[in-house]
């Protein structure tokens, strides 16, 4: 994966940059030993690694701007970084660049059940969004799967989904404010407790950017009261295509549940050797859950009932209990950690139309013989985001490269079935130099016309999301500058 | 008029264009400052280019007209989710709607509360910008962060940074059932107060309105039937502290009632003319009180109609608030001479500035629409 050469200028002015930032920062808040930035070198996109020229860690919106305007005035790229967890290399420094990590900035401001909405520092976790509002029975909806440790920030870059997003939707639909420092350090209030802008729709253009408008150092954001109950049913059958014809039924039947996971042969195979969740061992399992009081619940599962046995299922589950709604969930929930235990292996997330499901898994298995490395697919089948995990060994020359080529070819797929690159994970740096299989010229012209707009230096993450060609001439433009 | 038959002669035209361009889909929402050129439509553009009910994914061109997207959509058991209002009996005005002009308002409904806004259930576009290039964003999946979404921001453009060709929809089942919840004769705190336990509650609330003028507070519940009456017993106890809750579930009956809400038919036919205010919904009645007029409430409280004397300056009125309010309904004069969008604080309109600047570098899209 190329990065645009590190400035010289820039790297042989550390010690100054550094010394105009600790003048103006509090002392703990600037990193600059080479071991210590170190820490910083990567997110979870782990093949790639490079440690930053200083690391800056602000506790409030003003020192995020003070940092700003110093970078901005010395030329020196930012990037921005939540908890880490990208896994498309969003937070992937330059050597030339400042990461600037909200990880300090993680109180709850405002809790507010009655217009139902919580104000939140960006560097909060996902999950302890959740935590702040449950003893009152609400949550937040948006439930990556890395909520345990990913920042409300990040969260905000990627737009971020999840398993529950079908009815939910994802971190652009609960997100009604934000409050925004733009690289040149101008503090800006975005939307807020109401709903919808006024005038164009910043908030929604700022969602889903990657870091590269601004960096978001507080959150309104939505909440809701927790449903009564939630029951999964596990569907398992002979064929994807049976399986795929399944969800499109359950959907026309007006059935809207609040997920519907898909996991194949190969990832049924390894989830359960590691798992031990007690899957029927079939060419595909559906997972599907709803929500509601317990009549609701038995109305909505009876009628998925119904139409699963219109489709000869070979194993119908409902959970009786607690106890085996957990272990439904148990087997998809390891999926991931199964097939590290298998190998290394790298996740895609690109979507495709839910109609296209079974020859896209056809065409990915007739893929994964031709480059001879095996690929497990689990899958948001509501809503056709898919997580194929193709498995490689990254001590072996040249597996990485091939399973990076076979991932392109897979995701290239998605664009032609009319899908995209990524449904959750963002563009980052891996999926950069694909983004003209879906987009034409125009298309990411007036996407980086938007960047002119808020970030007119390109300094902010400026290397992520266009691919580097697109990109040079706005990049070196502000280097001459 | 020009009224290009397909995107590329729209693109042309844009390209060709030597002045302001008047950009029109149906033409029933007459909102923002009077714009003077060359009326362009987009009504050439219309069809319905593909409809999957099993993929939850409609998606048209911008000229179709909503009723054939709506009736497409009923023929499944399916709608679009947010509801979108009807201005025509509002505003005066007649002609048929399009799906691109509901777009280009963002045009939501009360379910806008549960189910979002336009914005939110608009997964893709393809639009022409004011060079007359021809760009597209988002697609027809509904999980998509692929670059930036520059879907959400033509979302209530008003064809101020380009113009719609195509739009492609999320859209969800319709419910077998629904029911209204009824409580008459709160004051404007205590129906937010109770229209707040409601959507706080588990039930799913759908609708939450009040109405001072016939003094009644509303909140609708839509599904299977079963589990409609089951959360409409539930909510009426909920409820019961703020007075007798009755419950209407006649399908007919409900669909009205709200289709009223949705239209504001309250302030049809009466002379004044029409404010929106998005607002937190809490601080919905105090504001209401400084419109010194006839109000409504939609969204819990957090959407209030407000009917006043022709030409008032509500915003001097309403003084300094958390959100925004906008001028629906006026004279060409009076749109003229008060900013019908709110104005936005100097970081964020230098924002919106430099965007008009950069997807319409002449300046010849709805010039001075939304701002002067």
């Amino acid at each position: 994966m190329d990065m645009p050469t590190p400035d010289a200028a820039i790297l042989s002015r550390k010690s100054k940059i550094v010394e105009r930032l600790r003048a103006a920062l509090p002392q703990a808040a600037v990193i600059h030993d080479e071991a210590e930035v170190r820490a910083y070198e990567c997110d979870a996109l782990t093949a790639y690694r490079c440690p930053p020229l200083a690391v800056v860690l602000p506790a409030t919106t003003e020192e995020v701007a003070i940092a700003l305007r110093i970078c901005h005035a010395e030329g020196v790229p930012v990037v921005p970084r939540g908890s880490g967890t990208s896994l498309a290399g969003g937070a992937l420094p330059t050597a030339d660049s400042v990461i600037l990590g909200v990880s300090r900035m993680n109180k709850v401001l405002e809790t507010d059940y009655d217009n139902r909405f919580i104000r939140v520092q960006t560097g909060r976790t996902n999950l302890s969004v959740t935590g702040a509002v449950e003893q009152e029975d609400f949550f937040y909806a948006p439930d990556p799967s890395s909520q345990l440790a990913c920042a409300i920030a990040g969260n905000i870059a990627m737009n971020s989904g999840g398993a529950h997003c079908l009815k939910y939707g994802v971190t652009t639909n609960n997100l009604m404010g934000v409050t925004m420092v733009t690289m040149d350090g101008t503090v800006m209030e975005i939307g807020g407790a109401h709903l919808d802008a006024g005038g164009y729709d910043l908030l929604g253009v700022i969602c889903g950017s990657e870091g590269q408008l601004g960096v978001v150092t507080e959150a309104t954001l939505r909440i809701l009261r927790k449903p009564e109950g939630a029951r999964p049913v596990l569907i398992g059958f002979d064929s994807n295509e049976v399986a795929g014809a399944c969800v499109s039924d359950i959907i026309k039947a007006g059935v809207l549940p609040v997920a519907i996971e898909f996991m194949d042969r190969p990832c049924i195979e390894a989830t359960e050797a590691f798992a031990k969740a007690g899957y029927p061992m079939c060419e595909a399992l559906l997972i599907v859950e709803v929500e509601g009081s317990p009549a609701e619940i038995d109305e909505q599962l009876g009628l998925i009932a119904q139409i699963a046995r219109r489709h000869d299922p070979v194993e119908l589950r409902e959970a009786q209990s607690e106890d085996e709604a957990k272990r439904i969930w148990l087997g998809r929930k390891s999926a991931f950690g199964a097939m590290g235990q298998i190998n290394d292996y790298m996740c895609l997330d690109g979507t495709i139309p839910v109609s296209s499901l079974p020859y896209v898994l056809k065409r990915i298995g007739e893929m994964s013989k031709d480059y001879g490395l095996g690929v497990a697919n689990v899958f948001h089948a509501g809503d056709g985001n898919m997580h194929p995990l193709i498995l490689f060994d990254a001590n072996k020359p040249g597996d990485l490269e091939l399973c990076e080529a076979f991932g392109a070819d897979i995701l290239k797929l998605c664009v032609e079935v009319g899908g995209c690159l990524t449904g959750e994970h963002g563009v980052g740096i891996e999926k950069r130099d694909l983004m003209t299989t879906q987009f034409a010229p125009a298309d990411l012209e007036a996407q980086m016309r938007v960047k002119d707009v808020f970030d007119p230096a390109w300094l902010l993450n400026p290397a992520k999301v266009f691919p580097l060609s697109v990109s040079r001439e706005r990049r070196e433009r502000q280097v001459a500058a | 008029m020009s009224s290009p038959a397909t995107e590329t002669e729209l693109s042309e035209k844009v390209a060709g264009a030597k002045g302001p361009l008047r950009v029109v889909g149906g033409g029933t929402r007459p909102v923002g400052r009077p714009v003077a050129g060359e009326l362009v439509s987009v009504k050439g553009l219309a069809g319905i280019d593909l409809y999957e009910p099993g993929a939850l994914t409609l998606v048209a061109k911008a000229g179709t007209p909503l009723a054939e997207v709506e009736g497409a959509l009923a023929a499944e058991g399916q709608r679009l989710p947010f509801e979108p209002m009807d201005h025509r009996a509002l505003l005066g005005t007649s002609g048929d709607p399009t799906i691109g002009g509901v777009v280009a308002a963002n045009v939501s409904g009360p379910r806008r509360i549960q189910s979002g806004a336009c914005r939110d259930s608009l997964i893709g576009v393809r639009f022409v910008d004011g060079s007359g290039a021809v760009v597209k964003n988002g697609g027809r999946v509904m999980k998509n962060v692929t670059g930036y979404d520059l879907v959400k921001l033509m979302a209530g453009s008003w064809g101020t940074l380009g113009i719609l060709t195509e739009v492609a929809f999320k859209v969800l089942p319709a419910p077998e059932a629904a029911a209204t919840l009824a409580i008459g004769g709160l004051g404007d705190r205590q129906a937010v107060e109770a229209m707040a336990v409601g959507l706080g509650s588990p039930f799913e609330v759908t609708g939450a309105a009040h109405l001072p003028d016939e003094g009644r507070t509303l909140l609708r519940i839509e599904g299977f039937a079963a589990s409609v009456a089951y959360r409409a017993g539930r909510l009426a106890e909920l409820l019961a502290p703020f007075g007798t809750v009755e419950v209407e579930d006649g399908a007919d009956q409900v669909g009205q009632q709200w289709a009223r809400i949705r239209d504001v038919a309250a302030f049809v036919g009466r002379p004044g003319d029409v404010w929106r205010i998005s607002v937190k919904p809490t601080d919905a009645p105090d504001l209401a009180a400084r419109t010194g007029g006839d109000v409504l409430f939609d969204w819990g409280g957090g959407l209030i109609w407000a009917l006043v004397p022709e030409g008032t300056d509500l915003r001097a009125r309403l003084g300094a608030f958390a959100g925004h309010a906008t001028l629906v309904r006026a004279s060409a004069e009076t749109r003229a001479r008060i900013a019908p969008f709110h104005p936005e604080p100097p970081p964020v309109a230098a924002v919106a500035a430099a965007l008009k600047a950069k997807f319409d570098p002449r300046g010849i899209l709805n010039p001075g629409l939304m701002t002067a």
